[in-house]
């Protein structure tokens, strides 16, 4: 089943031939696998060319593909804009938004692969259980102490502070950074930069009230959390959104320094 | 078999905020989406939501701008409970942590949006939607409601007695995308239909590749009317080479659109000489095309937005994404030059018809959101008011599903045997003629265990056949033909003969998917298949727009004919209901509701 291929099988050679294309077409290298379709249970890469146009993306690139010449190419994709973030996927070695990537920047052949660190379900399409396990394990939602002023009346809130937690609650949980973490990948029960940034998003936030604050920071602290990071900064070289995440996780880092010092 | 009370079908906005609502009214609620939630396409809306929240507006006057944007084509109990209700839902998200932008004093802000009277759009930044849609689902995951993700919904499992009033709804069928098999999901209290706009029946829009308007085709077919499928609006303002939106925000902040004679047209060809870029979409989508068509364009087809007077700052802080969307998609810097920008599909004011509570007219079926056409937007949605409406009737119909009790609708939906049909000639064959595929409702008399197990059983066995059979046409040959012709012919203009080509060459298509075959053998997430079964959809809906748009000869909000370029207020002030009646679509009238308990609305010249 999917859970047995190794995600390394991602990084598998390309298919031996390489058939020179006519001039005008831009080569495409897909990573194909389906458990169940013979051909394909074993993991392997195939050859598929495009006719590039001006602004063409990569996700075009595929659905092209996919349209004119293999139905069953499959990959997820919906807004086409870099909002959904479903289609995050390894593309020339690096993890990156299909729809917002241009083919005209990458070199080619371009190699177009599945998030690696994720479990394989068929092509392009990994499964994202283990990521939205951990988004939901850092308590993603508001919640401050005190109740509302009123059923019309807002909890105010500085333009400061919104423009602090501005850039985390930008996620679009598209599973870039956690895929291009190393320490994520090796050991499962980290949480990772997204389900991090996404508990700074609510620490940071003034609204929530002191006592809920402290028990972020630590729940953002424990062994499985801000400490295993080791500042490779890959998550925010990554982030199609432009989070810097790293930053974020340092933040959390002081923080819980200075918070634990609080108590000596 | 999966049970609960409430079955929520779509995870987007108006779908999560039904399921909060059905949960805080005690029942056991699952969400059965297509998509992950946070993929939906509520995600992308950009500019804001309309609520009156500072002294100085009023309800009222967002419900009257509401009836005037709507071309009077809407119901004034929808509207009134709508504008009365946004500020209350609207502050719920900001107890909930939504991110709003905020003024000095720490209050959320308010901007400008085209058709209003006064600046009542409340925003995150330019990616409201993204905020939304995220603090909703937050909401869902700290509640622990239920989500079957990625499962493909295919049909209402619904009692088949003669007359669709007398219909009850007990679940749906959905395949798993995972694995390729075909569920059960049984609802003992309601199923609400919350699936979203049906954009790909159009080749240029806004809208995401999801937005098949799945919801709206099951409950046509199994006999729920579809009201006012012709009202589509364009927006003016979207990209030429990918349909992707640049928010109304812009010109509410005072974004200007130009002519290649450098002429700011709306004003200086006298399109809206009072608001100018602020008008009602329809104007100006319909100023552009003018533009365009009589040869004061730009390069294939376009006009040019520019902010770049704005200043950075200004841009920056309130309009960052665009800056994004429009250098990573169009390859413009908007801090530079001005946008290219041209007129796409974005949005269904028609849809499912529905009572203010979200009913429909069959038993246990619900509808909100996009999906659903309560009769708030007429032939012309405000920008800004799509959203307000998620949570609005998405919560009622929440509550209603879960069994709380409320007064009598004011709004009646069903086919009526009363109301006048129209006994029209049509150019073509329409409906499912002898369609194999059609999608009829189920067993009479069955219990609804055994009623939901004959669907599965229907459902596995046209999956089986789309799979196996031996036809020699893929899906995208024929998606192709529906939304070419509807781009031609079902435009922003409109004109009797092509659309009448339209719903033959509807019909041709219709013929064609006939011989439609799945080339991918495999279970295993197979989005041939289910993009086999969205075109499908995407064929009866195109055709409920044609069918409407020919039958109303008239010009109103975003519905114009070249023929009969004026508002025809004694005849048309009528919603346009479509039925399927087993595969042989009716068409039907019903009055629009311009008087409310206080007010009656009377129609004005949309001039701005
Ligand atoms: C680009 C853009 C910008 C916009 N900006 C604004 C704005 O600024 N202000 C405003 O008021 N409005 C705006 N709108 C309109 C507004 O965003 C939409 O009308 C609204 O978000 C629709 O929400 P929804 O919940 O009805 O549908 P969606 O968010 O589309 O959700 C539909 C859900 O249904 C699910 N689904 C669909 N079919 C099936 C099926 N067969 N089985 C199972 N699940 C299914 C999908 O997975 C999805 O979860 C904008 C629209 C677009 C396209
Ligand atoms: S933080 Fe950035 S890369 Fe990571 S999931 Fe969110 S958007 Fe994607
Ligand atoms: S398709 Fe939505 S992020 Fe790329």
């Amino acid at each position: 089943m999917a859970e047995s291929v190794d995600p390394d099988t991602s990084r598998l050679k390309g298919s031996e031939t390489q058939p020179q294309a006519e001039d005008e077409t831009v080569e495409l290298q897909i990573f194909r696998y389906d458990p169940e379709v013979e051909s394909k249970t074993e993991a392997h890469f195939e050859d598929f060319h495009v006719q590039p146009h001006e602004g063409m993306t990569v996700l075009d690139a595929l659905i092209e593909a996919r349209d004119e010449q293999d139905p069953s190419l499959t990959f997820r994709h919906s807004c086409r804009q870099g909002v959904c973030g479903s289609d995050a996927l390894f593309i020339n070695g690096k993890q990156r938004l299909g729809c917002k990537t241009q083919i005209d920047e990458l070199s080619t052949p371009i190699r177009i692969e599945p998030l690696p660190h994720h479990p394989v379900v068929k092509d392009l399409v990994v499964d994202m259980d283990d990521f939205y396990e951990r988004m939901r394990a850092v308590e993603p939602y508001f919640d401050p102490d005190d109740p509302p002023p009123g059923e019309l009346e807002e909890r105010k809130q500085s333009r400061e502070n919104r423009e602090a937690i501005k850039l985390s609650t930008r996620c679009i949980w598209c599973g870039a950074c956690t895929s291009s973490c190393s320490i994520a990948a090796d050991e499962d029960v980290y949480l990772g930069p997204a389900a991090i940034n996404k508990g700074y998003r609510f620490y940071a936030d003034e609204r929530e009230g002191e006592d809920r604050k402290a028990k972020r920071l630590e729940l953002l602290t424990e062994t499985d959390g801000v400490w295993r990071c080791q500042t490779q900064f890959s998550c925010t070289t990554v982030c199609p959104q432009e989070i810097p995440l790293t930053e974020h996780i340092q933040q959390l880092k002081r923080d819980a320094t200075k918070a634990d010092l609080k108590f000596w | 078999m999966y049970e609960h009370d409430v079955l929520v079908i779509g995870g987007g906005g108006a779908g999560l905020r039904a399921a909060i609502a059905a949960q805080e009214a005690g029942a056991d609620v699952a969400i059965v989406s297509k998509l992950h939630p946070v993929r939906s396409h509520t995600g992308a809306a950009e500019g804001g939501i309309n609520a009156a929240l500072q002294s100085g507006d009023s309800w009222e006057a967002h419900a009257k701008d509401t009836m005037k944007g709507a071309d009077y084509l809407a119901d004034a109990p929808a509207v009134e409970t709508f504008a009365r209700r946004a500020p209350k839902e609207v502050m719920q998200l900001e107890h909930w942590g939504m991110p709003f932008s905020r003024d000095e004093d720490g209050t959320v802000s308010q901007r400008p949006f085209g058709g209003l009277s006064f600046p009542r759009t409340t925003y995150a930044g330019a990616e409201t939607g993204h905020h939304l849609l995220h603090t909703l689902y937050e909401q869902v995951i700290k509640r622990g409601i239920t989500v079957y993700e990625e499962y493909f919904v295919t049909r209402l499992a619904v009692t088949d007695e003669p007359d669709p009033n007398d219909r009850t709804c007990h679940g749906v069928t959905a395949l798993d995308l995972k694995t390729g098999a075909v569920e059960g999901f049984r609802a003992t209290g309601g199923v609400i239909l919350a699936t979203g706009g049906l954009g790909q029946v159009y080749d240029h829009t806004t809208n995401a590749v999801a937005n098949t308007g799945d919801g709206m085709a099951m409950a046509y077919r199994v006999g729920v009317p579809l009201e006012d499928m012709e009202m589509i609006q364009f927006h003016p303002t979207t990209l030429p080479s990918t349909g992707v939106l640049i928010t109304e925000g812009v010109r509410g902040e005072g974004g200007r659109l130009f002519n290649s004679e450098g002429e700011r047209f709306m004003f200086e060809r006298g399109y809206a000489a009072d608001e100018g870029e602020l008008a009602s979409r329809d104007v100006v989508s319909r100023a552009e095309l003018t533009e365009i068509q009589e040869g004061r364009g730009f390069g294939d087809g376009h006009v040019k937005l520019d902010m770049r007077h704005l200043g950075e700052e200004r841009i920056m802080d309130r309009l960052e994404n665009i800056v994004g969307l429009a250098r990573h998609f169009e390859g413009v810097d908007p801090l530079e030059e001005p946008m290219p920008v041209k007129p796409g599909q974005h949005y269904a004011m028609g849809g499912i018809e529905t009572d203010e509570y979200g009913s429909t007219c069959i038993e246990g079926l619900y509808a909100a959101g996009e999906a659903a056409c309560v009769s708030l937007h007429g032939a012309n949605r405000l920008g800004g008011n799509a959203l307000p409406e998620l949570f609005v009737f998405g919560a009622e119909a929440g509550r209603h599903a879960a069994g709380v009790d409320l007064d009598p609708p004011a709004i009646e939906v069903g086919p009526d045997p009363d109301v006048a049909r129209e006994d029209r000639e049509w150019p073509t064959e329409l409906g499912a003629g002898g369609a194999e595929t059609d999608v009829v409702p189920d067993g009479r008399d069955l219990e609804p265990g055994a009623l939901l197990g004959e669907a599965v059983a229907a459902e596995r066995e046209r999956v089986e056949e789309l799979l196996t059979g031996d036809g020699d046409r893929g899906h995208v040959e024929v998606r192709e033909q529906v939304q070419e012709t509807m781009t031609a012919h079902v435009n922003v203009f409109r004109e009797g003969e092509g659309l009448e080509t339209a719903l033959e060459d509807i019909s041709d298509a219709r013929e064609a998917y006939e011989d439609v075959t799945v080339t991918d053998p495999s279970r295993t997430f197979n989005t041939d298949l289910q993009q086999t079964i969205e075109t499908r959809n995407v064929i009866d809906l195109a055709e409920v727009i044609t069918m409407g748009a020919l039958a109303r000869p008239e010009s109103r909000g975003a519905h114009w004919r070249a023929e009969h370029q004026t508002r025809r207020d004694e005849e048309w002030l009528r919603h346009t209901l479509v039925n399927w009646r087993d595969g042989d679509p009716e068409l039907f009238y019903r009055p629009a509701i311009l008087e409310s308990e206080s007010v009656t609305y009377e129609p004005e010249e949309r001039s701005y």
